[in-house]
């Protein structure tokens, strides 16, 4: 079985590094993006199976690069899950209408991320 | 924390509880067992493993075990028994006589996630059980998780565990930094204190029973006693779900497995009951 893969999206250092930590452990080759545009371009380079994505960041947020990779890579592929402090209950169903699998309300752990991953489709369900 | 005495810790966790702690959920027995530490003026970690390895410690291991594992609850927790309870719930309604409400009894409920997540499972099905009312009854030990629990008010962080953003969009009301379930699934769960070792006749008849990961507290005899006591309850075609961990083998003949199931289990048939 070929290891699974994921994008981080996110323009804080620190967050990126919490979140490779939690999804190394989970088994997935995890690659980094800081922006929209730089998540846009490595999904270009090699669509990963899940991303990670943050909503405010600068150059390109989060929702445009959720709407512009449903538009060019499809519905389903890649898993895009939503990580932000944006947890209005307004933003989820705009995320949920652009194309978005799931939604983590930061802050998050580990088991939020495992669970939410599993929700997505990107894990399998503890037996 | 020396590894051995850690070591130690997470092997009477697992053996109580079968919920097994790695290495890196250290600052979770931290943060979990700190109110007991200090209650029981005990220093440290190290202190409280000193003071379990004795004889005579039986309380204090129970509080430790339930300290670090009451608190798992989570939406759709194993998600199996949903994914089962899914497929019953249209066969009951079917079997049932008109104007009969199924009963569904959430026993050791807790903050009331589970209740809640049956609520959901048969909201999700609407008119595929034919207008069928469903009826959850929710009972705990605790008080104060009951009254939780029909509050129906919900952290940030536990609405993320377990349930699945669409279910949380559609189930759920925004109230602040909270979450709070929606009124047509609150009226469908009844809260009640009761006591696993009581017997449960008063509670009424049941389809189904969830019981899960509430036995591994008991000892063997007391276990025997509430599994049949629960299954004396349950309608001939319905079931008891059980935690993952948990088995009847050995503690009685009034229960079997689902074939092909994990957890799921049903009255025995009458010769297997006599036999």
């Amino acid at each position: 079985m070929t290891q699974p893969t994921c994008l981080v999206v996110d323009d804080s250092l620190v967050v990126r590094k919490a979140a490779r930590r939690i999804i190394e452990g989970l088994g997935f080759a995890v690659r980094e993006a800081k922006d929209g545009q730089e998540a846009l371009t490595a999904c270009r380079e090699s669509l990963p199976d899940g991303v990670l994505l943050d909503w405010n960041m600068p150059v390109m947020d989060g929702i445009t690069f959720l709407r512009a990779a449903r538009a060019e890579f499809g519905p389903d592929h890649p898993r895009i899950v939503l990580c932000t402090t944006e947890s209005e209950l307004a933003r989820i169903i705009e995320a949920l209408g652009a194309g978005a699998q799931e939604y983590v309300m930061k802050p998050f752990d580990a088991d939020i991320i495992r669970d939410k991953f599993t929700q997505a489709g990107l894990l399998e369900a503890a037996a | 924390m020396t590894p051995d005495n850690f070591n130690f810790l997470a092997g009477l966790v697992k053996a109580r509880s079968g919920i097994v702690l790695t290495a890196d959920k250290g600052y979770m027995l931290e943060t979990r067992l700190g109110t007991m530490l200090r209650r029981e003026a005990i220093a440290s970690l190290d202190a409280l493993a000193v003071r379990l390895r004795a004889a005579k410690a039986e309380a204090l291991t129970a509080e430790m075990v339930e300290a670090l594992t009451t608190n798992e609850s989570s939406f759709f927790r194993d998600g199996k028994p949903f994914e089962h309870l899914k497929k019953l719930l249209p066969r009951l309604a079917a079997a049932r006589p008109p104007g009969q409400p199924i009963r569904i009894w959430s026993a050791a409920c807790s903050s009331g996630q589970e209740a809640y997540s049956i609520a959901m499972t048969a909201a999700e099905l609407g008119p595929v059980l034919g207008g069928r009312r469903v009826e959850i009854l929710g009972t705990d030990i605790s008080k104060e998780m009951l009254d939780r629990a029909k509050d129906g008010v919900f952290t940030q962080f536990e609405v993320q565990r377990g349930l699945p953003v669409q279910m949380l969009v559609k189930h759920f009301r925004q109230d602040g930094a909270r979450w709070r379930i929606a009124p047509e699934l609150r009226a469908m769960v009844r809260w009640q204190s009761f006591n696993l070792l009581e017997s449960p006749r008063g509670l009424g008849r049941f389809d189904v029973v969830f019981c899960r990961n509430v036995l591994i507290y008991f000892d063997s005899p007391t276990k025997s006693r509430v599994i049949a006591a629960l299954a004396g309850q349950v309608a001939a075609d319905g079931v008891v779900y059980l935690g993952g961990a948990e088995t009847v083998l050995g503690l009685t003949d009034r229960l079997v497995p689902t074939v092909g199931e994990r957890g799921v289990y049903e009255p025995a048939g009458l010769t297997a009951r006599t036999a």
